[in-house]
């Protein structure tokens, strides 16, 4: 789960990092405000929205007057920004952090992020910061000091210190760095994180270092436990879609073609979209009905997959195991009539009562168009497209 | 005699009183596992299927000499169960729950090192199948019966597609020795390393279908293994090719977000090094009949 940069900076901030002074709005008016609040002669507003690449975009700009606050935030509300790392909708703004400008002499890298070949936390920096990681992997990758922090002993002193003198810090900066690198590491641990992030770190002209951005992603499995952080979540940075699928026990997640898929199991799903791929077609989306699906989650599901206006043929395919497809089918026989479908339906039913299945779907007297391999499934979803007029 | 488990191992069912470990328990039973008893905390003494349940792993260890455990444990409990499995000195562990932190298996794959070789419990999964050896037992939720015993291991993160792997061999009369699923999470117990080594040892496997998908570095660890240590044929199929990067497909586990991630990258590698990969999903089976087809030939 992903969080706002001025979140971030305010979790960060309680650890002990160093972040600059800055306020929120929710309206142009209030942008102005806070700015007269924080008192100075410029100010960097910038849009809060669960991307990284805001700045390109033109999410992000250096103001210098309490009307040019108010005048650019007023461009901000309500707009979609589309960044590098947003699909083509962007991500709306609504809320605009405010905050008293940097004077900035060098900026710096850091990160903390789980590493899956170690299977322990991942400190990574650099002295050339400002620009995204992949990025900064790709032009100069030299710069990039890696650490591996085995989170039984916690990230050690020496360890902190190390990279601060690589990264050619000195005089005081050696401690602030040190303090950072272990407030950082311990917001990562106390709250269940999976990623933080901080670019750029910068020097300022007066040699202190301060986080200017700051973005932190949290383990959704570890939410239970960590109330404070999942009261974050903002409902109006996710795809409505993938956010009820998710409450209905469903994982969604929308892509660009026409056949809409409804299946159980993360890695059979991939597959079929992969076979549909193969096949000459475009999936519509990834869907995982998971484990014990009533008749009741299929509907569901259907209902979601439709919700898509690209969707033009629906691919059911189950491989039953804690799944039933008596079940399933009764499902897709229940939403097919509730829906009114009138757009091809492909089924492929497999394992655990598949003769009870298969019998419901024929007695159903429904146009459903069965299939009994995961090739001849896809195959028949490609072909029952509709044609494009010529 | 297969891999990690055959009809002589002694099986303890973690959450055995639960509905489903209720249930799976007795699917277990009926395909010929061994069974001896589960484990619930407070309800020691009494019986789910005319079998002793206890309050702790170690009780049960010592009863009924117990040396492998399924776990079937809520997330927030289920990295504690998993240590006390490893400390009360059971052998093999597959945990079944989807949803554990992932700092929680951090902290259980360190615990798991303090232990010396001999008696290091090996953990498979969790948020996994489990693992079956055809005709002998299982300990997991997979369907049974759509397993022929054979001489085909199967190793692989997801369930259901692990079921269609097998499914389709079966209708080429390829039958399984195990059949072993590793999980979606990020950090588990098993790499397909690790069962990929276990199947070199095995005298009763003569191949291995191997079954990734996007995510992670343990294709590429699987990749280097083979070069060096398997003399066995190895099939491969990697799901996600359409996968869009940074998007987390279903599994925790699934997700694009580093150099070597992708379904393509991986395909690469393992081709690189002479690992024959299926050209697609349905093409599982038959193109273990035709490596297996080319080792009789040879």
């Amino acid at each position: 789960m992903d969080i706002h940069e001025y979140q971030a900076k305010e979790i960060l901030a309680g650890f002990g990092v160093p972040v600059p002074r800055g306020g929120l709005a929710y309206s142009p008016e209030q942008a102005g405000y806070r700015a007269r609040e924080l008192g100075g002669d410029a100010w960097v507003v910038k849009a809060q929205i669960h991307s990284g690449g805001r700045g390109e975009a033109g999410g992000v700009k250096l103001c210098r007057s309490e009307d040019e606050v108010r005048r650019y935030a007023a461009t901000l509300f309500g707009r979609q920004l589309v960044t590098k790392q947003t699909d083509a909708n962007g991500k709306g703004v609504y809320r605009v952090w405010v905050e008293g400008a940097s004077d900035i002499a060098q900026e710096l890298y850091l990160g903390f992020v789980l590493d899956r070949k170690s299977e322990r936390i991942m400190l990574v920096a650099s002295a050339h910061g400002g620009m995204e990681i992949e990025d900064l992997a790709d032009e100069d990758p030299a710069s990039l000091r890696r650490m591996v922090v085995d989170p039984a002993v916690g990230l050690a002193e020496y360890q902190a210190r190390e990279l601060a003198f690589s990264l050619g810090l000195e005089g005081g900066q050696i401690a602030q760095m040190i303090n950072i690198l272990r407030a950082c590491y311990r917001a990562y641990r106390d709250l269940d994180s999976t990623m933080v992030e901080i670019n750029p770190l910068v020097i300022t002209g007066t040699g202190e270092l301060v986080a200017l951005d700051a973005k932190m992603s949290f383990d959704t499995n570890a939410l239970y436990r960590r109330p404070q952080i999942a009261a974050l979540r903002d409902p109006s940075q996710e795809d409505a879609r993938e956010a009820v699928a998710a409450d209905n026990g469903l994982a969604y997640v929308g892509l660009d073609g026409d056949i809409g898929c409804i299946i159980n199991g993360a890695g059979l799903a991939m597959a079929t979209m992969d076979m549909i791929k193969l096949a000459g077609g475009e999936p519509a989306n990834f869907l995982d009905i998971g484990g014990g699906a009533s008749p009741e989650r299929v509907m569901t599901a259907f209902r979601t997959v439709l919700s898509d206006g690209n969707v033009s043929v629906i691919l059911v395919n189950i491989f039953a195991g804690i799944n039933r497809c008596d079940w399933v089918a009764k499902g897709v026989v229940e939403a097919y009539r509730a829906e009114g479908l009138t757009l091809p339906v492909v089924v492929r039913l497999a394992g655990t009562n598949v003769e009870d299945g298969r019998r419901i779907i024929e007695a159903s007297g429904l146009p459903l168009i069965t299939a009994d391999t995961l090739a001849e499934a896809a195959e028949k979803a490609v072909a029952a497209r509709p044609k494009l007029a010529a | 005699m297969a891999i990690l488990i055959d009809e002589t191992t002694k099986v303890i069912v973690q959450g055995m009183s639960g509905r489903i470990g209720r249930f799976h328990a007795k699917e277990m039973i009926e395909e010929g596992t061994n069974v001896v008893g589960g484990v619930t905390p407070g309800k020691g003494g009494e019986t789910v299927h005319g079998l002793p349940i206890f309050d702790t792993v170690r009780e049960a260890v010592a009863a009924t000499g117990a040396e492998a455990s399924l776990l079937f444990v809520p997330p927030p409990f289920a990295a504690d169960a998993m240590m006390e499995a490893a400390d009360a000195g059971i052998k093999t562990a597959v945990c079944v729950t989807d949803g554990i932190p992932a700092q929680d298996m951090m902290r259980v794959k360190r615990f798991l090192r303090r232990y010396p070789r001999e008696r290091k419990m090996r953990l498979v999964g969790p948020n996994c199948a489990g693992v079956i050896s055809p005709g002998k037992g299982f300990m997991g939720i997979m369907p049974p019966r759509i397993y022929a015993p054979g001489r085909v291991g199967i190793v692989g993160r997801s369930g259901t597609l692990g079921y269609e792997a097998a499914s389709q061999m079966q209708a080429l009369g390829i039958g399984v020795s195990t059949s072993v699923g590793i999980g979606g999470d990020p950090i588990n117990g098993s790499s397909f390393r690790d069962i990929l080594e276990l199947f070199e040892a095995d005298p009763e496997t003569d191949a291995v279908m191997m079954i990734g998908e996007i995510g992670g570095p343990q294709e590429a660890d699987a990749a280097a293994f083979v070069r060096d240590n398997m003399t066995k044929p190895v099939v491969a199929y990697v799901a996600g090719l359409s996968a869009p990067k940074g998007r987390k497909m279903g599994h925790a586990g699934a997700i694009i977000s580093a150099f070597g991630e992708s379904a393509q990258e991986k395909v690469e590698i393992l081709s690189a090094v002479g690992i024959t990969v299926a050209p697609n999903p349905s093409a599982m089976g038959a193109t273990m009949a035709e490596v297996l087809g080319k080792k009789a030939a040879a």
